[in-house]
């Protein structure tokens, strides 16, 4: 949560106090200014802003119950959902204790103060907007990794590979020669998902979708790399199977795509900061939800790069150009 | 490039697998133009020698040049002037018969590798098949296949791992009369198998048991330098004379052929002995004769956990 306060006075500390001792909201920003807390926003730097009017306190004291505005990102409603309606209750008895003596008449009747809720990206709070976009991660993750584990062992099985190997061919053109081709069927399910988000689910596409098209490429190198990076261990078809599972299921679990990633104990988050998942899910959802740009999206696209070169370089220096 | 008279030319080659001794200080050297036969029994160490040879297994020892390249460091100039036939048939199975030819041109980078798959496609009878998948075809056509994709990209050296087991004999015959026309034009085929009905195709032979040289040269130096003489016996009786053969000094191996038994031994004075006592009761009869390549063979792989010395000469 990010805090915009207008004011600093003690009416204003112990909303913020009683906010975090709800155990939903934790102050991590101050931002300066409406427009700096926006793009912290925007980046899901936080999922919520809370905006403390100027002079709180005095209108507070006057009974004129003053407006609290609380902005949410509610891309994903099962990340937020609770987070609000907690707000309610606290609502009414946040500022009891500060209300005493002349003020106490405040504290029994209606609340003092007027706290507005603003669903931002996903006003109507419909889950399928959240789902429809990450699911598109998680099939590619599953058939990318799949379906290039899968060729590379058959090579091996059948015995294809050895002729592969007594041919001049180099490590990188075979594996260039793998990826291809799936990062074209990759484009191909991409196509087919969107469509569907748009015409039945009605997801909303805000952001570009050429800026979404070009990260494409590197989220589906980067599965494809894992996948092959599997054929150099694995023996056969079955292991392959297996070892994509394994990728699979974490990444399924604890990229925020089951489960909000900000409400995961702290070793999960950080298994799932190492997921490429993790951050395509921020990229597709930032661009298709909230319009994101390419600046808010960096560094997601820099840690997908990242991801990438390492899965990428084991996979070359797995292979082997031998038999052994 | 000052091409090397010698197309294979090694010298303690080893290989472990798991601490298992596969191949080991194995030397051989293969002059250019010849037709090499590479014989031994099942799980001795042939096909991991051939891929020692074309760089797809890395020695454990050992050097050595193919075609003038080291064999450790060169095995890319190596591929590239080398065909090699796999033992499995290895081309996919899920490509036609001409993708497959495609595909090895284009993996060789070939300039007109049309041209040359349509040639490769006449020479083979496959022109009106070339749809065919690969996975399709009998075992002497996957064998014609190979070969052709393998002689693609005009290789100096062939290397040929059992290429001739589940063919035919008369689809073998034939394979064997391309083999000696790549010889005549300046190719060197190194085939490997583990039978030796063939063996006298080759103009050379190197027999290995377990990991093991055991001897090599033209048949006759092989012959020769096993050192060994030899008896067929046949008539009434045979049975009871094979089994006390098998007891008697200087008979160190007793192999029955067809209706006869081949008695042989490098001990030539107490072979005759033993012979003359087991062919006492009438209606027996033995004959000394040359030791067949068979014999020799054999007589070397019984022998082979003890390396024979005498068998071992210097390469022809
Ligand atoms: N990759 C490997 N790992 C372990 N053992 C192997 C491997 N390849 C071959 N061997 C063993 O090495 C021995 C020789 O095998 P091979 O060279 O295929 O013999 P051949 O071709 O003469 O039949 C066999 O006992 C085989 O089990
Ligand atoms: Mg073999």
């Amino acid at each position: 949560m990010a805090v915009v306060a207008a004011e600093a006075s003690p009416f204003t500390r112990s909303l913020v106090r009683s906010l975090e001792a709800s155990g939903y909201f934790r102050v991590v920003a101050q931002p300066a200014s409406e427009a700096a807390a926006e793009s912290l926003m925007a980046q899901g730097e936080v999922q919520f802003v809370l905006h403390l009017p100027a002079g709180f306190s005095r209108s507070l004291a006057r009974g004129e119950r003053p407006v609290v505005l609380v902005e949410a990102d509610a891309s994903d409603p099962a990340a937020t959902g609770n987070a609000l309606a907690s707000l309610q209750a606290l609502n009414l008895s946040a500022l009891d204790r500060d209300l005493a003596g002349p003020l106490a008449h405040l504290r029994a009747s209606a609340p003092a103060f007027e706290l507005r809720v603003h669903r931002r990206y996903n006003p109507e709070g419909i889950t399928a907007y959240n789902i429809v976009p990450g699911l598109m991660g998680v099939v590619l993750t599953m058939t990318m990794v799949m379906m290039t584990a899968l060729a590379m062992t058959r090579e091996r099985e059948r015995g294809t590979m050895e002729n592969l190997l007594a041919t001049p061919v180099r490590p990188f053109e075979v594996m260039a020669g793998k990826i291809v081709p799936y990062i074209l069927i990759g484009y191909v399910q991409v196509v087919v998902i969107l469509v569907a988000a748009k015409l039945l689910f009605r997801v909303p596409m805000v952001g570009s979708l050429a800026l979404l098209s070009a990260i494409l490429v590197l989220f589906i190198a980067a599965n494809l790399a894992v996948g092959f990076t599997f054929s150099t261990l694995a023996r056969n078809q079955l292991q392959a199977m297996q070892m994509t599972f394994f990728f699979f299921l974490p990444s399924m679990l604890l990229s925020g795509f089951m489960f909000p990633f900000r409400g995961m104990p702290g070793w999960a988050q950080v298994v799932g900061e190492f997921l490429p998942l993790t951050h395509f899910l921020r990229i597709v959802r930032g661009i298709l939800l909230k319009g994101n740009g390419w600046t808010d999206i960096a560094f997601e696209v820099a840690a997908l790069a990242a991801f990438l070169l390492a899965a990428g370089a084991v996979a070359l220096t797995r292979y082997r150009e031998t038999l052994d | 490039m000052e091409p090397a008279a010698l197309a294979i030319d090694v010298e303690g080659l080893t290989k472990r697998f798991d601490d298992k001794v596969v191949v080991d200080r194995f030397g051989l050297q293969v002059p250019r133009g010849q037709i090499y036969g590479f014989l031994g029994p099942n799980g001795s160490g042939k096909t991991t020698t051939i891929r020692m040879l074309c760089g797809l297994l890395t020695p454990d020892g050992g050097s050595g040049t193919c075609l003038g390249f080291d064999i450790l460091r060169e095995s890319a100039s190596i591929k590239r002037q080398v065909g090699y036939m796999t033992q499995r048939f290895s081309l996919y199975e899920d490509l036609s018969i001409a993708e497959n030819l495609e595909f090895v041109g284009r993996v060789y980078g070939m300039a007109d590798r049309r041209r040359r798959v349509d040639a490769a496609l006449g020479q083979l009878g496959l022109e009106k098949r070339r749809g065919q998948l690969a996975g399709t075809l009998s075992g002497g056509w996957k064998q014609r296949l190979a070969l052709a994709a393998c002689l693609l990209h005009d290789p100096k050296l062939l290397l040929l791992d059992e290429p001739t087991a589940g063919v035919d004999p008369g689809a073998r015959r034939e394979f064997w009369e391309h083999l000696h026309e790549l010889a005549h034009g300046g190719m060197t085929v190194l085939v490997s198998k583990h039978y030796m009905d063939e063996a006298e195709r080759c103009h050379a032979l190197a027999y290995i048991a377990y990991g093991k040289l055991l001897a090599s040269g033209t048949a006759q130096e092989v012959v020769a330098g096993a050192n060994l003489s030899t008896w067929a016996i046949e008539g009434e009786g045979l049975a009871a004379a094979a089994a006390q053969l098998r007891a008697a000094p200087g008979a160190d191996m007793v192999v029955p052929f067809g209706a006869r038994i081949h008695v042989s031994g490098t001990d030539a004075a107490a072979l005759a002995a033993s012979v003359a006592r087991a062919t006492a009761p009438p209606g027996l009869k033995a004959t000394p004769i040359e030791p067949g390549l068979e014999d020799v063979f054999i007589h070397l792989m019984r022998s082979a956990p003890e390396p024979v010395s005498a068998a071992r000469q210097a390469p022809g």
